[in-house]
C-alpha cells in the first residue's frame, strides 16, 4: 500500500502533537532602571539593613531578626512532589528598589521607565490613565512604586496602601495582624518571608464596607540575581466585602529567580473575602533552563461567624510552584473556597493545593481543582480536608480533575481527609481524562484549526473555575490559558 | 463542467486495512445523492475520508471539491472551502458553549475569506433565526457543546450547525439513526429548507425512511467498498422491498469473476 496521501496530514498527526513549542511569553522583558541593589548574601547584617533603609520600627525588626535566627534551624521541605534543585540563599540579593525611591507620593518621583514598564503590562499608573473600577498596588522588585485611586477609598475608610507605608502609617493595625495567620514557625519559607520581605500590599476594609472596585497589587520583578519576598495582608472587619486580583510577570531569564511569598488574610463576622490570582511569572524555556521558584505561603482565617473566603487562582507560570491557598473555618457557619486552574508544560513543576480546617460548627468548603499538564511537566494537587472533633455538622466538597496534553507529562493528587467528628458530610470526586482526537477532528470539521480547538476545549475544562475570576480578568486569563497551551498538545 | 464533487478511483483504509476500493461519485450543485449499504460496506469511511478523518488514510485516487484537490486540503480548509459532515456520532465538549464554539467557527471562515470577524449581535441573530429551522430553544446558545443532549437533540444540533455554516456540500452521515419519527421529521425539513441550486447534498443511511423526507436526486449502492449500483429514487424503493442480498449476490459474482480473471 503506497502512503501518497494521508487524510488531514496538517491537522492532527503524531508530529504536530508531539510539537511543543517554547510559546509566547511577551511579558519576558527587562527594563533599565536604576536600581538600589543590595549585595548578595543574608545575614543579621543584611536583615538589619533592609529593616534600615525601611525606616522600620524596632519591634519589627526584631520580628525579623526572630524569624531569621529560627529559619536558620529549617532544612527546605522535601515532602512535595517536586524535584527542587539546591538554592544557594547566599547568593540572592534580598533587596532591590528602583530609584528614586522616594514614598509614593507625586508621579514625578517615579522613574518614567517604571511607569513604562507597567504601561507595558497593560498597567496605567497615572491617575487619569488608571483602570476604572480596579485600585492598583504596582510592586516592582523589593517596593510598591505606585498605588492608585488611594484617596477615593480612603474617604470609605478602606486602606489600601504599600506594606512599607502601613507601617509608617498604620503600625498598630499592622501589629495586631502580622503574623497572626502565617506564623514565622509555619515553613521554611515563611521564615525567610518573615526575616527578609521586603514589600506587598496592605488592605484594610472597615467594618460595614462594600469596597466598591477590585482591588489588585501587580507584582513584578526586574533585577537579575534577586528574589522577590513580598507580603501581604487583607483584613476585612465585620460585614465588609472585598474582591482583591494579583498578577505577577518576571523578564525571561537564564537564571532561576526566587520569589517566597505570604499573604495573610483575615475575615470577621460575616465578612467576605475574595481573593483571586493570574500568576504567570516567567516559565524557564523549552529545556528548563531558567524560571521564576514560586513559594508561597497564603492563608486566610475566617474567623468571625458566618465569614466566607473564596481564593481563585489561575496559574500558568514559574518553572516550580509550591503553593497551598488555605482557610481556616473557625467561625460558626464559615464558608471556604479554593477554584484552581494549574497549568504546566515543558519541564515546569507545580504542587498546589489547598488545606480546608474546619474548626467551627456548621462550616462548609469547596475545592475544585482542574489541573492541566502538557510536555514534559509534572502537575500534582495536594489538599487536606480536616474536621475537629468539636466542630459538628461540617461539610466538604471536593471536585479534583486532571487533563493530560501529552503521553510524557504527569498528573497526580494527594488528598487527605482526616475527619474527627461524625457529623461531617466529605465528598469527593477525581477525574483523568485526555482531549480526543475525535474531539480535535470535530472542531477541525467545523473550521476550526487546531491550535485554537485547543484553547476552546482547555477553556472548556476550566471554565467553572474562570467563571470565578472577575471580569476584568477573566478574558485575560481565556487569552493567557489558550496562548499558554499553543503548541503544547502531544 | 459544474461539477461540485468529483471522486475517481478512490481508495483508502483504516490501520493497513482497505475499505473503499475504488470510489467513483460525482455531484452536480443542487442535487440530493443518497448512498445506502449493508453494514461495513463503507459508507462512513466515505464521509471520514471526504472531510479528513486523520484515522483514515488514503491510498490512491482524487476528490476534487469546486476543482480545488480536496484530499490536499486540512480538514479545517475542507470545511472552509464549504464541506460539511453531520456526524453519526456527534461528540461532548464539556465546558465550551455551543455560542462559543459556533462563533469560533464562523469567525474562522471569515478569516479563511479574507472578512472580518462577525460582530457579536449580529452572530446572534443569526443564531437565533438559524436555531429556529431545526425548533431548537433558546437555551441551546449556553449549552455545552453535545453535552447532556438527547439523540434527536444532537442531530438536530448538527443541521443547526449546518445551517449556520451554509456549506456547498453537506454529507448527511446516518443522521437518522436513533431518530424517533418526530425528530426525523424536523431533521429533515430542516435539511429541505436549506437546499438551494448552488449546494448539494450527500444522504448517507441504511434505511428508505428519511428518503421519505428528503428526496433524492440518485441513489447509489455501497458494497464492500465500491458503488456497486447506481439509479434513481425508485431504487431505494426497491431496496426497501427486496433487501440487499441480491445486490450483494449480484456484486459478489462479478467481484468472483474479476477475481478469478485477475488470477
Amino acid at each position: 500500500m503506497s502512503d501518497k496521501e494521508t487524510a488531514g496530514t496538517r491537522a492532527n498527526d503524531g508530529q504536530t502533537l508531539a510539537d511543543a513549542t517554547t510559546g509566547d511569553y511577551k511579558y519576558g522583558f527587562s527594563t533599565d532602571v536604576d536600581t538600589d541593589v543590595i549585595p548578595a548574601g543574608l545575614n543579621e547584617d543584611v536583615i538589619r539593613l533592609i529593616s534600615k533603609k525601611k525606616g522600620e520600627p524596632q519591634w519589627l525588626l526584631d520580628f525579623r531578626l526572630e524569624a531569621y535566627r529560627y529559619w536558620l534551624t529549617l532544612k527546605p521541605p522535601t515532602w512535595a512532589h517536586l524535584d527542587i534543585p539546591p538554592i544557594d540563599y547566599q547568593a540572592i540579593s534580598y533587596y532591590a528598589a528602583p530609584l528614586p525611591r522616594k514614598a509614593p507620593g507625586s508621579l514625578d518621583e517615579v522613574d518614567p521607565e517604571v511607569l513604562d514598564t507597567f504601561n507595558r503590562l497593560g498597567i496605567p499608573l497615572q491617575e487619569q490613565k488608571a483602570l476604572a473600577g480596579m485600585a492598583v498596588d504596582a510592586v516592582m522588585d523589593s517596593v510598591s512604586v505606585r498605588t492608585t485611586h488611594r484617596e477615593k477609598l480612603a474617604e470609605m475608610g478602606i486602606i489600601f496602601c504599600s506594606f512599607s507605608e502601613a507601617v509608617k502609617d498604620y503600625p498598630d493595625l499592622v501589629r495586631k495582624y502580622l503574623g497572626k495567620v502565617v506564623g514565622y514557625r509555619d515553613n521554611f519559607y515563611a521564615a525567610l518571608n518573615s526575616a527578609v520581605f521586603s514589600d506587598g500590599s496592605f488592605v484594610y476594609i472597615p467594618r460595614g464596607v462594600r469596597c466598591p472596585m477590585e482591588l489588585s497589587t501587580y507584582f513584578r520583578i526586574n533585577s537579575a540575581g534577586t528574589g522577590q519576598f513580598e507580603r501581604t495582608l487583607i483584613v476585612a472587619d465585620a460585614d465588609a466585602y472585598v474582591s482583591y486580583l494579583e498578577g505577577c510577570t518576571a523578564p525571561m531569564r537564564d537564571e532561576n529567580q526566587l520569589h517566597a511569598a505570604i499573604v495573610e488574610i483575615i475575615a470577621e463576622d460575616r465578612a467576605e473575602v475574595k481573593y483571586s490570582t493570574v500568576q504567570n511569572w516567567y516559565a524557564g524555556d523549552a529545556e528548563g533552563r531558567g524560571g521564576v521558584y514560586n513559594f508561597v505561603t497564603k492563608r486566610g482565617l475566617c474567623r468571625g461567624d458566618y465569614s466566607k473566603l473564596s481564593w481563585t487562582q489561575v496559574e500558568t507560570g514559574s518553572a516550580i510552584t509550591w503553593k497551598y491557598p488555605s482557610c481556616v473555618l473557625a467561625g460558626e457557619g464559615a464558608v471556604g473556597e479554593f477554584y484552581s486552574v494549574a497549568v504546566t508544560r515543558n519541564r515546569q513543576q507545580a504542587d498546589t493545593g489547598t488545606k480546608m480546617i474546619h474548626l467551627g460548627n456548621n462550616t462548609r468548603s469547596t475545592i475544585v481543582s482542574k489541573g492541566i499538564s502538557a510536555g514534559s511537566s509534572q502537575n500534582s494537587y495536594r489538599g487536606l480536608v480536616r474536621v475537629a472533633p468539636s466542630a459538628s455538622g461540617c461539610r466538604n466538597y471536593t471536585q479534583c480533575d486532571s487533563l493530560l496534553l501529552s503521553d510524557h507529562c504527569g498528573a497526580h493528587t494527594f488528598p487527605e481527609i482526616k475527619i474527627g467528628n461524625p457529623t461531617a458530610v466529605v465528598e469527593h470526586e477525581a477525574t483523568t481524562s485526555k482531549i480526543s482526537e475525535q474531539q480535535i477532528f470535530y472542531c477541525n470539521q467545523r473550521g476550526i484549526p487546531t491550535e485554537e480547538a485547543v484553547g476552546l476545549i482547555v477553556n472548556g475544562y476550566a471554565r467553572e473555575v474562570m467563571n470565578k475570576l472577575p471580569m476584568e480578568f477573566a478574558v485575560e486569563a481565556q487569552k493567557l490559558l489558550a496562548v499558554t497551551l499553543e503548541g503544547s498538545v502531544g | 463542467m459544474n461539477e461540485l464533487l468529483k471522486v475517481e478511483n478512490l481508495r483508502a483504509g483504516i490501520d493497513g486495512k482497505e475499505i473503499l476500493r475504488g470510489i467513483n461519485l460525482t455531484v452536480r450543485p443542487g442535487e440530493v445523492h443518497a448512498i445506502m449499504g449493508p453494514n461495513g460496506s463503507g459508507k462512513s469511511t466515505l464521509s471520514g475520508v471526504l472531510a479528513g478523518d486523520p484515522r483514515y488514510t488514503v491510498t490512491s485516487g482524487t476528490a476534487t471539491l469546486g476543482g480545488a484537490d480536496l484530499l490536499a486540503l486540512s480538514p479545517e480548509d475542507r470545511s472552509h472551502e464549504g464541506l460539511f459532515l453531520s456526524f453519526q456520532y456527534p461528540v461532548e465538549i464539556p465546558g465550551v458553549t455551543m455560542v462559543n464554539f459556533m462563533r469560533a467557527a464562523v469567525n474562522a471562515k471569515r478569516k479563511y475569506l479574507g472578512e472580518p470577524p462577525m460582530g457579536a449581535s449580529e452572530f446572534l441573530k443569526m443564531m437565533r433565526q438559524k436555531r429556529a429551522i431545526v425548533e431548537l430553544d433558546n437555551k441551546l446558545a449556553s449549552r455545552s457543546v453535545n453535552e447532556g443532549f438527547s439523540g434527536g437533540e444532537k442531530k438536530r444540533n448538527e443541521i443547526f450547525q449546518m445551517a449556520v455554516l451554509e456549506p456547498r456540500l453537506a454529507i448527511l452521515d446516518e443522521t437518522d439513526s436513533g431518530l424517533d419519527i418526530d425528530a426525523l421529521r424536523i431533521v429533515a425539513s430542516g435539511v429541505n429548507a436549506l437546499r438551494s441550486a448552488d449546494n448539494a447534498t450527500i444522504v448517507i443511511t441504511h434505511y428508505q425512511r428519511l428518503l421519505d423526507y428528503i428526496k433524492p436526486d440518485f441513489v447509489h449502492i455501497l458494497y464492500k467498498g465500491r458503488i456497486v449500483y447506481s439509479g434513481g429514487p425508485e431504487l431505494a424503493l426497491e431496496l426497501e422491498e427486496k433487501g440487499y442480498d441480491w445486490i450483494k449476490e449480484t456484486a459478489d459474482n462479478a467481484d468472483g469473476a474479476n477475481t478469478g480473471a485477475n488470477a
